[in-house]
């Protein structure tokens, strides 16, 4: 059960997994997550649902590596398989025909940004894309995104691929040039979707985001993923995951993603240390 | 009443060895060790064996508790086993986890003038005795080609499947989370129930042939209209998992987690092993918890075994209406547990970058009695006061989960969010749906759900056999279940 059969590296930092997981693929919707353990002592790690292919059985994760989880994750191999895989989970994307619709993915983001182009551009949306990432070797997916997307506009923080630009001054320039926008939705590390939700605040256009806060269970059943979205405490993995940009209180996320950095440092350099010591 | 020994002759309670506080409050081993024989035998010794047992009235599932005592005062094992048992199929969890203070044990005639018989420990005693004897799985019945589906792994839904196996079901047990067994295995901690003795129990459900499907959030894989389609009939036993916040100033600061986060943390993900689990769980020197009941002793208990300094149960009412079990606050303050009583939390303090540094309280008094028929706390005016605090845990009860309700309108709830369910049988007002445990009840005891679990398994079959086909599916007499 739940076995990789594929293992695609995108960037340096990023792999993309396809998990044979049949009867969650017959059930997921853009914008939704599944949560998944690499091994029997692993955490349990939510990631947004990439793609998902009900004919083939599957569902695509994309997966940045940053800590021991993720870095373990990359150690496996097609063929091997993952200790739980679960889903799908949390609120799918509200899909209707708003007219012209914008979508923003940073970095890791560009990925679940990608299943909600194509169901807005299904249900008839003219889909406008914004995708970037810090420099050109980080950035995936373009040639993907141009199969989903009427428009993709493509940045790099650093210049070093086509536009040199934050994903959010394009994002303004299209507000500013008067064009008619029905909805918007910003998906990246989440200091990039408060600047996003600030841009377009001004224009009055309704901005959707996926908070991507520290998750135990994804059922509702522990709180960890508390987020404050209009005043009001919301528990990201059953309210949401996507939520009104303008109504979420940014520092309260940037400041519960921090809880654990020192124990997540200390994991990271363990397995490190035990790495370096497999090589030897 | 039966021949009374004279009191000079009859044996003083046999207290239970147990780990030393100090000991015990740096590790996760289990504190309770249980009887040695000689004492289990003398503590049998002291049953009356009244004609008619006031005990038995006190147990939810009605276990022949004289009988089984009986037998293991006449070294009958296997015969104090089949007692016990018979009502019982997790005696090893009840005999650790019952409130037997406010059940079986307050009903017992010697309490009256002496302390009643340990009917807890020796129901311990005997269910340890049977599990070292290695798993019998009994021999089952043809398979009759009805399926069922039992929707969570906690107390009901580790009771319903065995009954139904033996019947000849095939049953299949759905679990959302990636390990069976519940609020067994991500609520109660390791030192209050070992996780090797649920294991058993899933281990035996196992042998029965039930099928144990992990990682199978229903109402969001499956609804239960499409179970309805696969099964031919569905138990909803998914508990009260969802946590309850004060709604106080300051919840959502680091540092404050709601117990179910914290005992998940530890007990499932096990974080009291971090780094070698990967899933952290950060307590600091001072942690105030609050509440009073089990979740809430677990709570204070499992944070000093994770290196806190000091820890506070902070409590709204006064001691004599602590709703935990009698041992866990008997092994809360022994184990050095600060009990703040009538003391009401209004804010939780923090720092500029988002971190918990105290709790503000009000001192209460006690007023006339409420709903509850408990004297209603009262904030005394003017008496607000600080604690400094690193953690707060949030232990005020539960909630169920409305997951599993995805798009199933003809399943009737009460305003508490708890699925509406004849007592009797266990029917809810949606065809071919049973429920039972604490999804009903809203949250009580393991022996309750244990016991709701089997009504719903006995009636579950009366209704596949057609045993009582002329009857509606909701009973005219139907009685909908509550708390008990």
């Amino acid at each position: 059960m739940y076995r990789i059969l594929k293992k695609q590296i995108l960037t340096p930092v990023t792999k993309l997994y396809v998990i044979e997981a049949p009867e969650i693929a017959r059930k997921a919707k853009a914008g939704q997550f599944v949560i998944l353990r690499v091994v029997e002592e692993g955490e349990r790690i939510p990631l947004t649902i990439a793609d998902y292919d009900v004919r083939a059985g599957t569902i695509t994760v994309v997966v940045q590596e940053i800590g021991k989880s993720t870095k373990h994750l990359g150690q496996l191999n097609e063929g091997d398989s993952l200790a739980s895989f679960t889903g799908p989970l949390g609120h799918p994307t509200e899909i209707e025909n708003y007219g012209t619709v914008i979508l923003v993915g940073g970095g890791l983001g560009i990925a679940p940004i990608y299943p909600i182009c194509r169901s807005l551009r299904e249900a008839g949306n003219h889909v406008i894309g914004i995708i970037g990432a810090r420099t050109k070797e980080l950035l995936f997916w373009e040639d993907e995104m141009r199969t989903v997307t009427d428009e993709l506009i493509v940045c790099t923080d650093d210049g070093s691929y086509v536009r040199k630009a934050l994903v959010t001054v394009p994002l303004k320039e299209l507000l500013e040039s008067g064009r008619k926008i029905g909805r918007i939705w910003g998906i990246g590390p989440a200091i990039m979707m408060k600047f996003i939700a600030l841009t377009t605040q001004p224009f009055g256009v309704t901005t959707i985001v996926s908070l991507n806060s520290i998750m135990v269970d994804g059922t509702g059943m522990c709180g960890a993923c508390r987020v404050s979205v209009g005043g009001k405490t919301r528990f990201a993995c059953v309210d949401g995951p996507e939520f009104d940009g303008h109504q979420v209180d940014w520092s309260l996320l940037l400041s519960r993603q921090r809880i654990y950095l020192d124990q997540e440092k200390q994991a990271l350099e363990a397995y490190q240390a035990q790495l370096a010591e497999s090589k030897n | 009443m039966a021949n009374e020994t004279p009191k000079a002759k009859r044996p003083a309670r046999q207290e239970m060895p147990s780990q030393e506080p100090q000991e015990r409050a740096h590790n996760f081993y289990e504190v309770a060790l249980g009887y040695r024989q000689e004492m289990a035998l003398l503590e049998a010794s002291r049953c009356l064996q009244c004609k008619k047992p006031q005990c038995t009235t006190g147990c939810p599932v009605s276990v022949r508790i004289p009988e089984f005592i009986k037998a293991l005062s006449e070294g009958n094992m296997w015969g104090a086993v089949e007692a016990l048992k018979d009502k019982n199929s997790l005696p090893a969890i009840c005999g650790r986890v019952c409130p037997q203070e406010t059940q079986c044990e307050i009903q017992c005639v010697l309490g009256k003038k002496d302390k009643p018989v340990a009917i807890g420990r020796l129901e311990r005693f005997v269910a340890d005795w049977v599990r070292a004897q290695g798993i019998r799985a009994p021999t089952l019945p043809a398979k009759n080609g009805k399926r069922v589906a039992i929707i969570g792994s906690g107390p009901a839904g580790l009771t319903a499947p065995g009954d139904l196996a033996k019947m000849g079901y095939a049953v299949e047990i759905l679990e959302a989370l990636h390990t069976p067994g519940g609020v067994l295995m991500y609520g109660i901690p390791e030192f209050r129930l070992p996780k090797d003795i649920v294991q058993a129990e899933i281990d035996y459900l196992k042998k029965l042939g039930v099928v144990i499907r992990t990682n199978v959030v229903v109402g969001k894989l499956y609804t239960l209209e499409e179970l309805l389609a696969d099964y031919d009939a569905v138990f909803l036993g998914t508990g009260a998992g969802l946590p309850m916040f004060l709604s106080i100033p300051g919840e959502n600061y680091n540092g404050v987690y709601s117990a179910n986060e914290l005992l998940t943390r530890t007990n499932l993900m096990k974080g009291y092993l971090f780094p070698k689990w990967d899933t952290p769980v950060k307590v600091g020197k001072r942690v105030a918890v609050v509440g009073a009941g089990n979740v809430a002793m677990d709570s204070a208990r499992s944070s000093l075994r994770l290196g806190a300094q000091e820890v506070h149960i902070v409590y709204r009412r006064s001691a004599a209406e602590v709703p935990a079990r009698a041992e866990e606050v008997h092994h809360a303050e022994e184990e050095g547990i600060i009990f703040d009583f009538l003391t009401n939390p209004v804010e939780i303090l923090g720092s500029q970058e988002g971190w918990v540094t105290g709790l503000r309280c009000i001192k209460m008094e006690l007023g006339e009695p409420d709903a509850s028929g408990r004297r209603r706390p009262i904030p005394i005016q003017g008496s607000e006061f600080e604690m400094p605090m690193d953690t707060v845990v949030m232990a005020l009860g539960t909630q169920p989960n409305p997951l599993v309700f995805t798009n199933a309108t003809q399943l009737e709830r009460t305003r508490h969010g708890t699925v509406v369910a004849d007592e009797k049988t266990g029917r809810t007002k949606m065809e071919r749906v049973w429920a039972g445990g604490d999804i009903v009840t809203g949250a009580a005891t393991v022996i309750s759900a244990m016991g709701a679990g089997r009504v719903a398994a006995t009636d579950i079959n009366a209704f596949l056999t057609n045993q009582d086909a002329a009857k509606s599916w909701w009973p005219e007499d139907a009685v909908p279940a509550t708390a008990s």
